[in-house]
């Protein structure tokens, strides 16, 4: 099982989920910078947290026109798995991969700290190890997090259970209180048609070891880890 | 060379006299520019200077002392810990964002340029009241500050894991935003500011050249006034992203051994890092203006050489492997102009498309700048303000005055500030923001830092020699309440106007506090920065020294916070109280006087406690530790129960004054901010073992009482002085902040 973590110039979560990866995970993990035109046969692709072209215009914007974009377009094309996060979500939604855009958080101030999430759709390569109504405890870190889309795509994305990650409180209720950035029903998290493509907020590569506070986000990698396996069974058989 | 000109260059009429006999003759114009920033107080240190060598620097781990662009220490496991302390306080009034964006930037640096990885900052911010009549405007400044803050960190992506915030009224015109970087380097491959191997080519990297912060580093040696304003240009931009990628090339490229030395160009931009490379390496270096990359058109070299841009770097690289540095900045977009060379003269030679403009030694402008004795007198006002009568104090309720503590600004949660940093970046931070000092792990060991930043402006405006001290030992004993031994400090030390002898007099028993600190602690000061001035309108600053300390934890796995772990724990409290309350957050906040003897300290004995603390740790005796600071045992007391889920604690604790007032010797048991003090807490059963160490170590240790419930109940020798439920107690303590920017929101 191989992962590969794109590297933008500006990317600052690279090593992060690569850590995740290689380290905690125990997989094959290589990073490729964003240069590049060759995704060198990973299974996996994460496009890592960070501000990838110092996001002046957008947050996202010029990532789109990276040259290792195109390998990535092809790969989920084919169905490959493609995680998004954080920067990596508004680079997935600039380029087209999943509908929507980012507003600034609701009071216009970054935050980092400790949010829930509930799972809401567990049929994509992250979250199949997880159950539905799942909660995790995983760590956001954002200035521009604030979900939006016209109401019939977000229409659209509720009716054919698109959305993966909704916040919460302790309780698994979805609450204003407990929505950091005053997301369009408290969306956390995305996924595109094929469900193959999945594009979240939070930091699961932040949420790996119970030394840094938590362990939940550790189920985003191995259930790509478990998709990859079930696939390969197909493939073999 | 009439005096406007050197009035508007900052010299005085003996150091114009001074540049003629180190040039043999009168300067040029962009000469007498150089000399000016290199002579600048921020650049020289002349008042300072010859007092900055009374610390002691060397240690058997120390592996880097000040002199270059960061200190460094050993941690073992073949790694360094390189880490500096800076001021932008200056910038950081005139212009809030930008001014303490372009201070992290300049800090981190200097520590990438020492070969190190950047994995964690901290900042000590002073501001004035947040209410009354300067409100408005430092809401604005504490606003800008830290999305300042934020906003380089987040972006270049370096986890911010603590710092402090206090609140003080000499701050309300003059707020101090110093910035510590921490970063992990390979002992044996620590890179140096230095220009050496004749012919070799220098390098200019990074963001164009324009005119902003020209003459910065004169701005930030002057007082402000009514005017300050207008030197807004003298504040530069910051560009986290051009400063990412210089962080990533410049390690990339200290991977090959291509490099000879690199500095930043912070302070007094080209001229500064140029000279002091040269000065450094004993070698001239020689630049044509006409090759540095410039943002604006006809910039002459005069611009050019005291432009403060931010984001720009200067190498010397080996000749021969020119293709193969360009090559890696090319990779990260950059581009590296060679904008000339290293000479064998000791010169620093500037020309402009081959003309000769300034022809200087190096050393005339590093070593051999002015340096000042300058006259001190101890302030009048001391006498007046040490005099404390406590009998006349109206002693209120202890249960009231302590929800008051906890809604001070400077003793309330930090939440709000801290929210705004990215505080996990790099997924080493064990130990996040406002539970404890800092703790990052060190990937690929069992080890971990700690670092903490301290200082508290109005101990030292009573007495600045135990002032610093007590920062010193507070920093210290914050990294040592994580499980860690302190192991090097960094200092920044903030002071008024240094020509007053008053305010010189308040330096000099600071540094000599400081020093006096050091050594009887054992911790090497490897580095730091001083920033004077700090004054508008002729009103100085508390003296303010703020002391940085690097810790080592052996096990990470075995790291400390101050929340209380378990239910039915013992708390014991490592130190005793002698009912002081001058200086202390309770007699300012509740009765408005900033006034008595600062706590007192033995040094021998902080020592041992440290050392308790760092053994205790380490064989898994303590769940938590907790130092005494602002607010005294009962506002620790409380800090320990928040971030627990509401656990409780009844405490009972031996009266500290022997006055007759009974409310007066609970306000100062509760209260009081005697130094040297810890809440820890342990496993019933293993608290005997704690109080056996403490005992050898000759550190007095008492069990005062027990987690449980969900109250804190404090009482003093059995009568309960407060009942507080602890939802309602975090309640006020994590709310208060933040009431005060709503309040600017309606």
């Amino acid at each position: 099982m191989k992962f590969a973590v794109v590297v933008f110039p500006g990317s600052n979560c690279d090593d992060d989920s690569y850590h995740a990866a290689k380290h905690v995970l125990g997989q094959e993990a290589e990073f490729i910078w964003h240069k590049e035109t060759s995704l060198k046969g990973a299974d996996v692709v994460i496009l890592p947290g960070g501000f990838a072209h110092g996001d002046y215009l957008r947050t996202g914007a010029i990532a789109r026109f990276s040259p290792i974009m195109g390998a990535v377009a092809e790969f989920a094309k084919r169905g490959g798995p493609v995680l998004g996060i954080c920067n990596g979500f508004q680079i997935l939604l600039e380029a087209g991969f999943l509908p929507g855009a980012m507003l600034r958080n609701r009071d216009l101030k970054f935050h980092c700290e400790h949010v829930i999430v509930r799972v809401e759709q567990t049929e994509t390569p992250f979250t199949l190890r997880a159950a539905k109504g799942q909660r995790l405890r995983i760590p956001i870190a954002h200035g521009e997090g604030n979900y939006f889309a016209p109401a019939d795509v977000v229409q659209q994305l509720e009716s054919s259970g698109r959305v993966v990650f909704r916040y919460c409180d302790e309780r698994g209720d979805v609450t204003e209180r407990a929505n950091p950035n005053g997301a369009v029903n408290g969306i956390a998290g995305i996924c595109n048609e094929a469900r193959n493509v999945v594009g979240l907020m939070p930091h699961p590569e932040r949420a790996c070891e119970g030394a840094l506070g938590s362990a939940d986000g550790l189920i985003l990698f191995e259930s790509a880890v478990a998709a990859m396996a079930q696939e390969g069974v197909m493939r073999t058989a | 060379m009439n005096d406007e000109v050197l009035e508007r260059h900052g010299l005085t009429r003996e150091e114009y006299d001074r540049i003629v006999r180190a040039l043999g003759r009168e300067p040029s114009e962009t000469e007498i520019g150089i000399f000016s920033v290199m002579w600048s107080e921020h650049c020289s240190y002349k008042s300072s200077r010859v007092h900055l060598k009374k610390l002691p620097t060397r240690g058997p781990r120390v592996l880097q002392g000040p002199g270059e662009n960061a200190g460094a220490v050993d941690i073992g496991d073949g790694l360094a810990a390189v880490f500096k302390i800076e001021s932008h306080n200056h910038p950081s009034f005139i212009e809030p964002y930008q001014g303490a964006a372009t201070g992290v930037g300049g800090i981190i640096r200097d520590i990438f340029t020492m070969g190190a990885r950047p994995i964690a900052l901290l900042n000590a911010l002073r501001f004035g009241p947040l209410d009354g009549p300067d409100g408005v405007r430092t809401r604005r400044i504490m606003d800008g500050v830290v999305r300042g803050i934020g906003g380089y960190g987040n972006s270049i992506g370096i986890a911010t894991v603590g710092g402090e915030v206090a609140f003080d009224e000499p701050y309300a015109g003059n707020p101090l935003v110093n910035v510590l970087c921490l970063g992990v380097a390979p002992a044996n491959a620590l890179v140096k500011g230095t220009a050496s191997g004749i012919g070799n080519p220098v390098y200019y990297v990074g963001a164009k050249t324009g005119r902003d912060g020209i003459h910065g580093a004169t701005m930030a040696s002057a007082e402000f006034d009514d005017r300050s304003a207008e030197k807004r240009p003298a504040v530069q931009v910051g560009d986290p992203f051009m400063e990412k990628l210089l962080l990533e090339a410049c390690l990339e490229l200290m991977q090959t051994d291509a490099l000879i030395g690199v500095q930043d160009m912070g302070a007094a931009g080209l001229t500064c890092s140029t000279c002091e490379m040269g000065a450094r390496g004993g070698a001239g270096v020689e630049i044509d203006v006409m090759h540095v990359p410039q943002r604006e058109t006809g910039m002459t070299p005069y611009e050019i050489m005291l432009s403060e841009s931010q984001e720009r770097m200067l190498l010397v690289v080996k000749k021969g492997r020119e293709a193969e540095v360009e090559r890696i900045f090319e990779k990260w977009d950059l581009h590296a102009s060679r904008i000339g060379e290293v000479t064998a003269d000791g010169l620093l030679r500037v020309k402009d498309r081959g003309r000769v403009v300034a022809e200087i030694p190096n050393r005339a402008l590093v070593d051999e700048a002015p340096v000042y004795n300058r006259p001190v007198k101890r302030p009048a006002y001391l006498d007046e303000v040490r005099a404390l009568d406590v009998a006349s104090l109206t002693i209120g309720r202890p249960a009231a005055d302590f929800r008051r503590l906890l809604a001070s600004p400077t003793i309330a949660s930090k939440a709000w500030v801290y929210r705004q940093y990215d505080t996990m970046v790099r997924t080493n931070t064990i130990a996040a923001a406002g539970l404890t000092a800092g703790v990052v792990r060190i990937k690929g060991t069992e080890r971990a830092l700690a670092i903490s930043t301290d200082g508290n402006g109005r101990y030292c405006y009573l007495d600045p020699r135990r002032g610093a001290m007590l920062a010193l030992a507070e920093a210290a004993r914050n990294v040592a309440c994580a499980g860690a031994v302190p192991i090097g400090a960094t200092n920044c030390l903030n002071f008024g106007n240094p020509e007053r002898p008053e305010i010189m007099w308040q330096f000099v028993e600071a540094v000599e506090g400081l020093a006096e600190a050091c050594r009887a602690l054992d911790i090497p000061i490897t580095g730091g920065n001083v920033s004077l001035y700090n004054e508008t309108d002729g009103r100085a600053i508390y003296p303010t020294p703020v002391i940085g300390v690097v810790g080592l934890i052996e096990h990470a796995s075995r790291t400390l916070t101050r929340a209380f772990a378990a239910d039915g724990s013992s708390i014991i409290l490592l130190g005793e109280g002698t009912g002081e309350l001058g200086g202390s957050e309770y007699l300012k906040l509740v009765h408005n006087r900033v006034r008595g003897e600062c706590p007192s300290i033995d040094l021998a004995r902080e020592r041992a406690l440290q050392a308790l603390l760092a053994r205790a740790a380490a064989d898994g005796l303590l769940l938590s530790a907790h130092d005494c600071s602002d607010g005294g045992v009962a506002v620790a007391l409380a800090e320990c129960c928040f971030d627990t889920g509401g656990l409780g604690a009844v405490v009972d604790l031996t009266p500290e004054l022997s006055a007759s007032h009974e409310n007066l010797v609970s306000a100062a048991t509760l209260f009081g901010e005697s130094a040297s003090r810890v809440v820890v807490s342990s496993r019933v059963g293993d608290e005997p073992r704690v109080l056996e160490l403490a005992a050898t170590r000759g550190v007095p240790a008492r069990v005062i009482g027990r987690t449980g419930g969900t109250r804190l109940r404090v009482g003093v020798a059995g009568a309960v002085a407060i009942d507080c439920a602890v939802a309602e107690a975090e309640q006020i303590w994590s709310g208060a902040l933040e009431m005060f920017f709503r309040r600017t929101a309606a």
